[in-house]
């Protein structure tokens, strides 16, 4: 569908002999907030990857606004307007907060290389205008007093702003949040969740989340997770009374599973130190996490 | 006094050669984690370029010029053709391919060229200068080298500090990957990394090979001591490296004049031990330790 919808059609993605997703369909229409839960190691990260392309999956397709997205090289997802946050903050520690910003807003940047090693005009005015662009952000995101600071010097529910805002920096259509409350208190959630129904005020937000409280009180329609298959799609009062979500969670046999607040707290997230969204955070994480859960 | 006066100035023209190849190395280190052992060599076949160009036009100036434009086109290239296809492979491939990138450059340098000793010519004037009756131990040539390797120090500086470019060259120092989903095309960026420490290598080869001569290795000292002034530096900060190239161009220098000129490539290996012992991260890291 050509209207900004992000689609993902019966999607299979396996790691060596583990399915992480088995037959997965989904669609995030635009300016609504789509939530996606399950308990650990359900796919839920595979999901978002095979969303952005990172992970081709074996069968099925992913669509956002008609253009297909599976084995689509990274760099190509901001100028698609698809912008994703990572687990953790992932900002550049050695750049200020309205450089980390504007490196967000970049995909728009036109002035090449030589033009900006000889400084021509254009590079300035580039410089100058990705500078505007990311000062709107932080702005939007109530942390542009802190634009001149390193991130290290933020605490870290500013660092998760910033974060936040570099990912709308470059207007996208699309914004894919991966766990955007881990690691943030419980009295910062509120304002949260209205930040992020601001942003599907104009674009379609894909939110992967533990904290039930946010994913309820945010989502227009929620998908259910559980070792890789779909178990449950609908409204957050739908998906609250369906007996196999309640199941997933609570466990078939009864084990006394985290229910609803099952966040893991603060230090089980952590701050992903500079090597941030190094490879290694935006591998796949589903083996692992399905062994844990296995 | 004066000798120490001589020993310092000197010291400080010498240290801005060093600077350049430890500039050279860092903006490579910095966006790939590689540790580029043919740099000496590139710079070395640079040279050459402004060698022959020399004996072909005779201005010293077109030579120096294509020096640069050829430690340009250099770089990339072999960023692109050679050094691309070992990304994502264990480290240790890259570390291969640059030290046979050296042997290859060193050995068509000579089979090109020739493995002969040939001299090449200074910009200025190589006569010592001097403050009224003092002597000052540095020539009006070594003036333009400190202030040549200054200047494109300061413009790269300007560079990575106020253009989108910059950025996003620091950017991808720091974290590729997230880069690379802000839409940075890192292939691009770590090419132009390349490119640029191409043409610092190209500068400090037309720049030394003045005060010594032409031949396939002639940079394999200077590149061990550029190597050793970037990890007093800390690998990681260009800053570092030209401050790390002074250092070691003046003590270096003391070293020599005071205790003898024999051995000063033992005195800056012996450097580089006592830095990588006392402080391997370097003076001017950041000290964030990454995972490599």
């Amino acid at each position: 569908m050509n209207d900004g919808s992000l689609e993902i059609r019966d999607v299979t993605v396996q790691f060596g002999g583990l399915t992480a997703l088995d037959g997965v369909s989904l669609a995030a229409r635009p300016r609504q907030i789509t939530g996606i839960i399950g308990p650990n190691g359900a796919g839920k990260t595979t999901l978002l990857n095979t969303a952005c392309g990172f992970v081709k999956p074996q069968s099925g397709m992913v669509s956002f606004d008609g253009q297909v997205l599976t084995g689509l090289r990274t760099h190509r997802l901001a100028a698609l307007g698809i912008a994703r946050t990572l687990q953790g903050v992932g900002l550049f520690p050695g750049l200020t907060v309205a450089e980390n910003v504007m490196i967000g807003a970049t995909p728009s940047a036109k002035a090449g290389v030589w033009s900006a090693l000889f400084g021509l005009p254009r590079s300035d005015r580039d410089e100058r205008r990705l500078r505007e662009q990311a000062m709107a952000a932080l702005e939007r995101l109530g942390v542009a007093d802190q634009a001149n600071e390193l991130p290290g010097t933020l605490s870290y529910g500013l660092r998760k702003r910033v974060a936040l805002a570099r990912a709308l920096a470059a207007r996208p259509r699309l914004v894919l949040l991966d766990e955007p409350a881990s690691g943030l208190p419980e009295n910062e959630l509120p304002e949260l969740g209205d930040l992020i129904r601001d942003m599907a005020a104009e674009a379609g937000v894909v939110v992967i989340e533990h904290r039930m409280d946010l994913v309820m009180s945010v989502c227009d329609t929620i998908f259910v997770l559980d070792f890789g298959k779909l178990i449950a799609h609908g409204s957050p009062a739908e998906v609250q009374a369906d007996p196999a979500v309640t199941a997933a969670y609570l466990g078939a046999d009864g084990e006394p599973g985290p229910p609803a607040e099952g966040e893991p707290g603060p230090t089980a997230e952590g701050e992903p130190g500079p090597a941030a969204g190094g490879p290694a955070n935006l591998a796949p994480d589903a083996p692992a996490d399905g062994q844990a859960d296995a | 006094m004066q000798e120490f006066l001589e020993f310092t100035l000197g010291g400080i023209a010498t240290g801005m050669i060093y600077a350049a190849i430890a500039l050279s190395l860092v903006l490579i280190w910095r966006g790939t984690r590689i540790l580029n052992y043919s740099q000496g060599g590139m710079a070395m076949f640079t040279t050459y370029v402004a060698w022959l160009v020399i004996q072909h036009t005779g201005s010293y100036w077109a030579g120096f010029a294509v020096a640069l434009a050829a430690g340009l086109v250099l770089g990339s290239v072999l960023e692109f053709a050679v050094v691309r296809p070992t990304e994502n492979k264990a480290p240790l491939n890259a570390v291969i391919v640059t030290i046979g990138l050296l042997i290859l450059l060193e050995g068509l340098a000579g089979i090109i060229y020739g493995g002969q000793y040939r001299s090449f010519p200074a910009a200025f004037s190589i006569k010592g200068l001097k403050a009224g009756s003092v002597g000052l131990g540095i020539s009006p040539n070594d003036v333009f080298t400190a202030a040549a390797v200054l200047g494109a120090a300061v413009i790269l500086a300007l560079v990575f500090r106020y253009t989108s470019v910059g950025l996003r060259l620091r950017a991808t120092a720091f974290a590729p990957a997230v880069a690379r989903l802000l839409g940075v095309r890192i292939g691009r960026v770590l090419t132009l990394g390349w490119a640029l420490a191409g043409l610092f290598g190209a500068l400090a080869g037309v720049l030394v090979t003045s005060s010594t001569f032409l031949y396939p290795n002639s940079m394999d000292s200077i590149f061990v001591l550029g190597f050793t002034a970037a990890v007093i530096g800390g690998l990681d900060s260009p800053v570092g490296a030209v401050v790390g190239g002074i250092v070691l161009g003046v003590v270096l220098s003391y070293a020599g004049g005071y205790l003898g000129s024999n051995l000063v490539l033992v005195y800056g290996l012996a450097a580089l031990v006592l830095v990588l012992m006392i402080r391997p991260t370097g003076l001017f890291s950041s000290g964030v330790t990454r995972r490599v």
